[in-house]
């Protein structure tokens, strides 16, 4: 090194704890939903309003502690002087908006979406969504059945631009066979809506790894590694918070989804345990979901201030030593139990 | 930023390709010689480097594309290793442009328009037949492709040709013979001096304004520019300054010719007005819209005046840098573009100090690489940005969160050429030509079963029956069946009304759009139902898949007009013509942005005025 002037100098330590930054305040904002005034922050969007009022929105792709992407547009609702509808998630209040959001337009949009995703999209570990489906009385079978699932692989050589014209008589879908290409997670896009949610988390939101990317075009976009590859050869690190963030069980722990196959996952008779990582410092929260006795999942609290619900494969996937029931091995946890 | 990139490294040749656009590597840790005092350097300012590199990456793939005519492996490696790039991102951005293939593709590629213009030109034998002869083989590929811009001489095909000097051109009228002739010689006949008079009907008459050069022998020639008027408006922009240049585009009463009919002082005026010291103007040259290729005539007939419309929108709003987006499909456009700003520049036309004054305002030219969805002005600032080519949600507007996150001006290349002309003039006299809201003239791109097709420039005004005069009306005796009017993302209309004014206010009042300036003529030979057929697979195709409501809706949509057209409909045909309805209208209210906004129009339209019989092919007259 010729010239040390390129190396971070760290700034010189404070005499004092800092103060903690003032809270900004912001102004109100009075909107009318429904009829309602609603003050709310400026900065804060139509969705917080709803919200703060009480109002049952149905949200897919949004979640707090990612950027808004606004891409499955259930959220909608009528804004007056807009030509088309907007979506509550990242739209930001502005003074005297006056919103809908149970307008004849706003129902048959929601009610479109929820169908759309019910006829293209494997929903069945996704209760939350067929809750709303149902509460828009959706009619999946208008679209007729099922296309048969594509091989293993298949969607991921779709060339954008060019597909297939199809004779109208089964309605296309992304069933596919899970990739099953390691020991920790599944990856089963046959129940992938495409919200971003894992692509955000994988990246400049939380997770900084950029292992996974929304690939192709339209119908034949697809979360994907580079080349597909399996997830064993790509970027990813295991932390699994794309897991936490997936809306639609798309991608599972392998233990839930081993077990899921088997018939043998009950949430109903799981319990909920929060105690605090042990592994480094940090102090994240770890929320762990036992079933008879032994850990089948480990999650973590969104609402946590220190990491917002990420954690890495340490606190999310190393708890199996607690029950390493191994009957060859005399040292093994059950028998020193005893 | 730490990235890991696994697979294959670059061949000597791949890394060459790369090289070419990109420069040397400085490091070893980009593939270069090792230096010490970079390797420590770019490990601290990685993330900071990456991003002021990412909007390289799509001319990297289009260097390596032009070499291979695929992008192996160990290029796209290479080229993330360089550039920063995550390989998962960019190879997202790659699989989302249908030019660009991560799969082996052979070198030569002939790319055969399928769209709606060249459809009715027998496009479909003209691709059948050059796969019988070229089925198979590892050096030719034959390929569907969307409207390539030629429909005034229909069935279009594209040849491109990777290799160390890459070639590619046009091909109008194409037949196998001529296709052949092509491929045999790399001589591409459109390319020739008197190419244009196929595209201009209306060459040498004194009326004109937009296209009064086009033709001329010379586009990138300054001083034949000079000779016909070229840079009076950028003179006079020079004195006048920002303020009255603006006002000057507002009294003109200048309205965007892309589509959407924004007037385009508002919006210079909004950017000049919006805080921070960067600023940008993007001039959108990604003519898409089947039916449309005026902008590709003012870009190969008259690429200095683009310019220059794009440097006096520079001065008014303060902005250094242009780009300049054509599509991928127009290789000639490209090329002339090019000519024209090297001619400029060493004009002392662009670039610092221009004429001598404090303005600086330069150019560069970006290539879009087959995405109809980048035509829509925030998806072409991602695509610019080398990202994926979606659509952001607006608002924030591009006037104040655009190209880069700068305030930015964004408009066609019609609406730009408009520009030097309305200095010239002044914007009152200007304001003066057409109608109500409808100022100045306008370019109709005429195409279908008319006799003389091509860019037709009249004074806004101009009724749809005048215009299908103007291009020579019908070829046979057959009557008019239908008029398709903006494109695919416009809507039909029926013969009753042809006496509608080609105005904006005209159209909306009859429901319809006037969109690019499309006007495609159908005569009663036609079978509709195969064009809506082709309608919803070109929305199905350039749908980016982003939001629900288009990407599925599209499908949906697709599926449902194929179930009428083989007579297979679930339920009663009524009931499959409601959903439609229902299909189109959460399209409409809830996609992001203009491409799911149209999906339905013209599907709709056709539907409405002709019924759902026109859909089956045996109700099509045919063509004896």
């Amino acid at each position: 090194m010729s010239d040390s002037s390129y190396w971070f100098k760290p700034p010189p330590r404070p005499s004092q704890i800092p103060m903690r930054p003032a809270e900004p305040i912001n102004p109100l904002v009075e909107i009318s939903i429904d009829g309602e005034k609603v003050a709310i922050p400026t900065g804060s969007t139509i969705l917080d309003a709803c919200k703060k009022i009480g109002l049952d929105t149905p949200t897919i792709c949004y979640q707090d502690t990612l950027t808004p992407v606004n891409v499955c547009r259930v959220c909608v609702v009528e804004l007056e002087g807009s030509r088309i509808l907007v979506p509550s998630c990242s739209r930001k209040v502005e003074p005297g908006m006056v919103i809908q959001t149970d307008s004849e337009r706003v129902r048959h949009s929601r009610k479109m979406v929820l169908e759309f995703l019910e006829s293209s999209v494997d929903l069945s570990t996704s209760p939350q969504i067929l809750m709303q489906a149902k509460r828009y009385q959706t009619d999946p079978s208008r679209y007729g059945d099922p296309a048969p699932p594509a091989a293993q692989n298949e969607r991921d050589h779709h060339h954008a631009g060019h597909h297939e014209i199809p004779t109208g008589a089964q309605a296309l879908t992304v069933a596919q066979p899970p990739k099953v290409d390691n020991s920790l997670y599944v990856r089963d896009y046959a129940k992938c809506l495409l919200c971003y949610k894992c692509v955000e988390a994988c990246g400049t939101d939380a997770q900084n790894t950029f292992a996974i990317a929304v690939a192709g075009r339209g119908f034949d976009g697809r979360i994907s590694t580079e080349f597909n590859n399996p997830l064993t050869d790509s970027a990813c690190v295991y932390c699994g918070n794309c897991i936490a963030v997936c809306p639609t069980g798309a991608l599972s722990f392998k233990s839930e989804f081993d077990m899921r196959k088997a018939g043998s996952w009950d949430e109903s008779a799981q319990t909920q345990t929060d105690t605090i990582c042990s592994y480094c410092g940090v102090g994240c929260t770890l929320t762990l979901h036992v079933q008879e006795n032994k850990i089948v999942k480990v999650t973590s609290p969104f609402d946590q201030e220190i990491t917002e619900g990420n954690l890495c494969i340490k606190g999310r996937f190393g708890y199996t030593h607690v029950q390493n029931i191994d009957e060859t091995n005399p040292l093994s946890t059950e028998e020193v139990s005893h | 930023m730490d990235i890991r990139v696994t697979g294959p490294e670059p061949t000597s040749a791949e890394r060459v390709a790369v090289d070419a656009v990109l420069g040397p590597p400085e490091s070893a840790w980009a593939g270069g010689k090792r230096n010490m005092d970079l390797e420590g350097r770019i490990s601290l300012l990685g993330g900071g480097r990456a991003r002021a590199f990412r909007d390289r990456l799509l001319p990297a793939f289009h260097a390596v594309k032009e070499r291979f005519g695929w992008i192996p492996p160990g290029a796209f490696n290479y080229i993330c290793k360089r550039l920063t790039v995550p390989p998962a991102e960019a190879y997202g951005v790659a699989t989302f442009y249908h030019l660009f293939s991560m799969e082996h593709r052979p070198p030569t590629e002939v790319h055969v328009c399928e769209d709606i213009a060249c459809r009715i030109k027998g496009s479909e034998g003209l691709h059948q037949n050059l796969v019988t002869i070229h089925g198979g083989s590892a050096e030719i590929g034959i390929r569907h492709s969307p409207c390539l811009g030629l429909c005034e001489r229909a069935p279009a095909a594209l040849i491109l040709r990777a290799g160390e000097q890459p070639t590619g051109g046009a091909i109008g009228c194409a037949t196998v013979e001529n296709v052949q002739f092509a491929l045999d010689s790399s001589a591409f006949p459109d390319q020739q001096k008197d190419w244009l008079s196929h595209s201009v009907p209306q060459l040498g008459q004194p009326q004109l304004r937009l296209l009064a050069r086009v033709g001329n022998g010379s586009p990138d020639s300054i001083a034949a520019y000079q000779a016909t008027g070229g840079f009076e408006g950028l003179t006079k922009a020079l004195a006048i300054g920002p303020l009255l240049i603006i006002n000057e585009v507002i009294a003109s009463g200048l309205m965007g010719r892309g589509g959407a009919a924004f007037p385009t002082g508002k919006k210079w005026e909004a950017v000049a007005q919006a805080k921070g010291p960067t600023k940008y103007v993007v001039c959108n040259a990604d003519e898409s819209e089947p039916g449309t290729f005026k902008d590709r005539v003012l870009m190969e007939g008259d690429p200095l005046a683009v310019l220059e419309g794009m440097a006096i929108a520079g001065i008014a709003v303060g902005a250094t840098k242009g780009y300049i987006y054509i599509r991928g499909e127009y290789p000639l456009a490209v090329n002339r573009m090019q000519n024209a700003i090297d001619a400029a520049r060493a004009g002392g036309w662009l670039g610092n100090n221009i004429q001598g004054t404090d303005y600086a305002f330069d150019i560069e030219i970006r290539k879009g690489a087959g995405a109809y969805v980048c035509g829509e002005e925030t998806a072409l600032f991602n695509s610019i940005e080398g990202m994926r080519g979606e659509p952001r949600n607006k608002p924030p507007y591009p006037v104040h969160f655009g190209l880069f996150g700068k305030p930015t001006v964004i408009n066609n290349v019609e609406t730009l050429a408009n520009i030097p002309w309305i200095l010239r003039m002044g914007g009152v006299e200007y304001a003066g030509i057409g109608t109500g809201n409808s100022k100045g003239q306008k370019l109709f791109c005429v195409s279908g079963h008319v006799t003389t097709p091509g860019v037709f420039e009249t004074p806004f005004g101009i009724t749809l029956r005048q215009l299908i005069t103007l291009a020579g009306g019908t070829p046979t005796s057959a009557p008019i069946k239908a008029i398709l009017l903006g494109g695919a993302a416009g809507s039909f209309v029926g013969p009753d009304q042809l006496d509608v004014p080609l105005t904006f206010e005209g159209t909306r009042a009859i429901g319809a759009s006037l969109g690019s300036g499309v006007v495609m003529v159908f005569d009663e030979t036609t079978d509709l139902g195969d064009i809506l057929v082709r309608i919803a697979a070109f929305f199905r195709d350039e749908s980016c898949g982003q939001c629900v409501p288009c990407r599925v809706g599209v499908t949906r949509q697709e599926e449902l007009v194929n179930r009428l057209r083989l007579g297979q409909p679930k339920g009663s045909v009524e009931q499959e013509v409601s959903l439609l309805g229902e299909i189109a209208q959460v399209m409409r209210d809830a996609s992001i942005c203009g491409l799911g906004h149209t999906a339905s129009g013209a599907i709709q339209s056709a539907l409405r005025i002709f019924g759902t019989s026109t859909m089956q092919r045996e109700n099509a007259k045919a063509r004896s």
